[in-house]
C-alpha cells in the first residue's frame, strides 16, 4: 500500500512536469495552429542558463527567477526574429524551422556546456519537506511549484485585460485587430510565456533526470501525449492530461510489477512506461479524437 | 463642414484580383452614409479597405490624416470602429469579456465601468446576458453585442457591414432605431453597408451606389431614393 502511494506521488510529480510542457505546447498551438517541436530543447537551454547562474554564485531561487525571465525574452525574440518573417509560410516550412531550432539549441548547449551529464541541485530541504514514506521533498516541491505557476497563469488569463487580449487574439486574430489589439505582440508574448513555463519545468525536473542536452527529449514526448489526451486546443485539458499520463504510467508499471511478483510472469514494467503513455494516447484518440477535454471543431461549409 | 473621412482613387486587391477600381466618397462629420450595391459590387471590400484588411492603393483620409497603409489595430485606435459582416463576436468569451476587450488598453477602471453602463443603456438585453458566452446568444443579440463592442471603442466613425443580415424584421427595426440614437446622441458618424436598400436609405443622409468596384451614383439619400434606376434595381418598384 505504501508503495502504491509512493508510485502515485511520483506520478503526480512527473505529471506536473508533463503538464507544464504540455501547457507551453498548447499555448503556442491555440494561437498559431503549430506545435513547437523545439519547446523541450528551449526548456533544456533555460535549465542550463539557471545552472550557469548558480555556478556564478546565485542562489537557486535567484537563478530560477532570472532564468525564467531570460527565457521569456528568448521566446519573444525567437518569435519576432525567426517566426514573424514566416508568418504566411506553408506549414512544412515552419515545421522545418522548429526542427532546426531544436537542433540549434541542442548543439548550442552541447558546445557551451559540453555533453557531460551534470548533477542539478534541489531547492527543497531534505528534512522538513515531504511526507515520509509517501512523497519525497523534491517531488512535493515540484508539484507545489507547478500548481503555483498554473494558478498564476489562470489568474493572468482569466482576470487581467492583457490576458483577455491574448485569448481574443488566439481565438479570432482578425477581429482582435478590429478592437485595437496588437495581435503580433500578443503572439510574441505567448511565445515568451510558453518559453518561461518550459523553463520552470526544466529547472524542476533537472534534479530528477540530471542536466544534459538531451534531458527533455523523453519529456517532450510525454508532453505531446498529455496535450493530445487532454485535447490539444484546451489549456486546462493539457494540464489535466499531464497529471493523467504521469499517474497512469506509474500505476500501470506498478500493476505490472505486482503481477510479476505474484505469478513470476513479466508482462509490463518500468521499461514500458513510454509505450504505455503512447498506447494511452492512441486509445484516447481512437475513442475521443478531440481528446478528453477538447472541443470538436465544427466548420461550416 | 469638412468631411470626416475622405476616400479617393481607392483600389483594392485580393491577390491578383482587383475588386475596387477608383472608388471615391466623403463621409460628413455626424452623418450617416450608406453604400448600396448588388452582391459582389465591392461594398464589404470598401469597408475592409478602410481598415487595411485587404491590399489597397489610393488615399484614405480620416480627419485630414492619411490612414491608408496603417496597421488595422492602429486605424482602430484612431477611433474607427468596424462591425464586420457576420458580427465577429468572440464566441467562447462572455458578453462582459467581449465588451471589455475593446477597452483593454485603458487603465481607468471607473471610466471603463461608466462606458459599460452607457453601452448597456442602449442594449439592456445584453446586460441580462452579461456572463453568458457570446456563442450562446441569438443572432440579434450577437449583432447587438458587436455594435456595443464597437461603441466601447468610443468611435468617431462606425463602419457597419450588413447589420440586418439574417435577422427577423422586428429585431432589424430595433437595431436600426438604436443606430439612429447612437448617431444622434453620441455624435458617431456612420458608414453603413446594407443589402436592404429601403431600410438603409431611410436611415442614411447620404448614399453612394457601387457597381463592380466603381461608384456609379451618389447624393443625398432622398434624391438617390427617387432615382429611377435605383428604384428598379435596389428597391424593386
Amino acid at each position: 500500500m505504501e508503495q502504491l502511494l509512493q508510485q502515485f506521488a511520483s506520478g503526480l510529480a512527473n505529471g506536473a512536469i508533463y503538464a507544464c510542457v504540455a501547457l507551453a505546447l498548447v499555448m503556442i498551438y491555440v494561437s498559431t495552429d503549430h506545435i513547437n517541436f523545439a519547446q523541450g530543447e528551449m526548456a533544456m537551454f533555460s535549465t542550463y542558463l539557471s545552472w550557469q547562474l548558480m555556478t556564478w554564485g546565485l542562489s537557486f531561487w535567484a537563478a530560477f527567477i532570472v532564468a525564467v525571465a531570460l527565457s521569456f525574452v528568448m521566446g519573444v525574440v525567437i518569435e519576432r526574429l525567426i517566426l514573424r518573417p514566416l508568418h504566411n509560410a506553408p506549414v512544412l516550412s515552419i515545421i522545418v524551422v522548429f526542427i532546426g531550432l531544436l537542433a540549434i539549441f541542442n548543439s548550442m548547449a552541447g558546445a557551451i556546456w559540453s555533453y557531460l551529464i551534470k548533477e542539478f541541485p534541489s531547492p527543497f530541504p531534505k528534512s522538513s519537506f515531504g511526507i515520509a514514506g509517501v512523497i519525497g521533498p523534491h517531488q512535493l516541491g515540484v508539484v507545489l511549484v507547478t500548481l503555483i505557476v498554473l494558478g498564476l497563469l489562470f489568474v493572468f488569463f482569466r482576470y487581467t485585460p492583457l490576458g483577455l487580449a491574448m485569448r481574443a487574439a488566439a481565438q479570432n486574430p482578425q477581429m482582435a485587430r478590429l478592437v485595437g489589439v496588437r495581435v503580433d505582440w500578443m503572439l510574441a508574448l505567448g511565445w515568451g510565456l510558453a518559453s518561461s513555463i518550459g523553463a520552470v519545468a526544466g529547472i524542476m525536473v533537472a534534479h530528477i533526470v540530471y542536466l544534459d542536452p538531451n534531458m527533455m527529449a523523453g519529456i517532450l514526448l510525454y508532453a505531446f501525449a498529455s496535450a493530445l489526451v487532454g485535447g490539444i486546443s484546451n489549456p486546462a485539458g493539457a494540464v489535466a492530461g499531464g497529471f493523467i499520463v504521469g499517474v497512469l504510467e506509474n500505476m500501470v508499471a506498478y500493476a505490472g510489477n505486482q503481477i510479476e511478483k505474484a505469478t513470476g510472469i513479466y508482462i509490463i514494467g518500468n521499461g514500458e512506461k513510454l509505450t504505455v503513455a503512447l498506447i494511452i494516447v492512441i486509445f484516447v484518440l481512437t475513442v475521443k479524437p478531440a481528446g478528453l477535454f477538447g472541443r470538436v471543431v465544427v466548420k461550416r461549409v | 463642414m469638412a468631411a470626416l473621412l475622405e476616400v479617393s482613387g481607392l483600389k483594392a486587391f485580393y491577390g491578383q484580383t482587383q475588386s475596387l477600381y477608383d472608388v471615391g466618397f466623403d463621409i460628413p462629420t455626424g452623418g450617416i452614409t450608406t453604400l448600396l450595391g448588388a452582391n459582389g459590387a465591392g461594398k464589404t471590400t470598401t469597408l475592409r479597405a478602410i481598415c487595411n484588411m485587404v491590399r489597397t492603393d489610393g488615399t484614405i483620409r480620416f480627419d485630414g490624416k492619411n490612414i491608408r497603409g496603417m496597421a488595422t489595430e492602429e486605424i482602430v485606435r484612431q477611433r474607427i470602429a468596424h462591425v464586420p459582416e457576420g458580427r465577429g463576436t468572440f464566441t467562447t468569451l462572455t458578453v462582459d469579456e467581449n465588451l471589455r476587450i475593446a477597452a483593454y488598453t485603458r487603465r481607468d477602471k471607473q471610466g471603463v465601468k461608466d462606458e459599460l453602463d452607457r453601452v448597456f443603456a442602449y442594449f439592456p438585453r445584453l446586460k441580462e446576458r452579461i456572463q453568458q458566452q457570446a456563442g450562446t446568444l441569438s443572432g440579434g443579440e450577437q449583432q447587438m453585442l458587436a455594435i456595443a463592442r464597437a461603441l466601447m471603442l468610443k468611435p468617431r466613425l462606425m463602419l457597419l457591414d450588413e447589420p440586418s443580415f439574417g435577422l427577423a424584421p422586428l429585431i432589424v427595426q430595433e437595431i436600426f432605431r438604436i443606430l439612429r440614437r447612437i448617431n444622434e446622441e453620441e455624435k458617431v458618424s456612420i458608414l453603413l453597408v446594407e443589402q436592404n436598400a429601403a431600410l438603409a436609405l431611410d436611415l442614411a443622409t447620404h448614399a453612394y451606389v457601387l457597381e463592380t468596384g466603381k461608384v456609379v451614383m451618389s447624393g443625398p439619400s432622398d434624391v438617390v431614393k427617387n432615382d429611377e434606376n435605383v428604384r428598379k434595381s435596389y428597391l424593386g418598384y
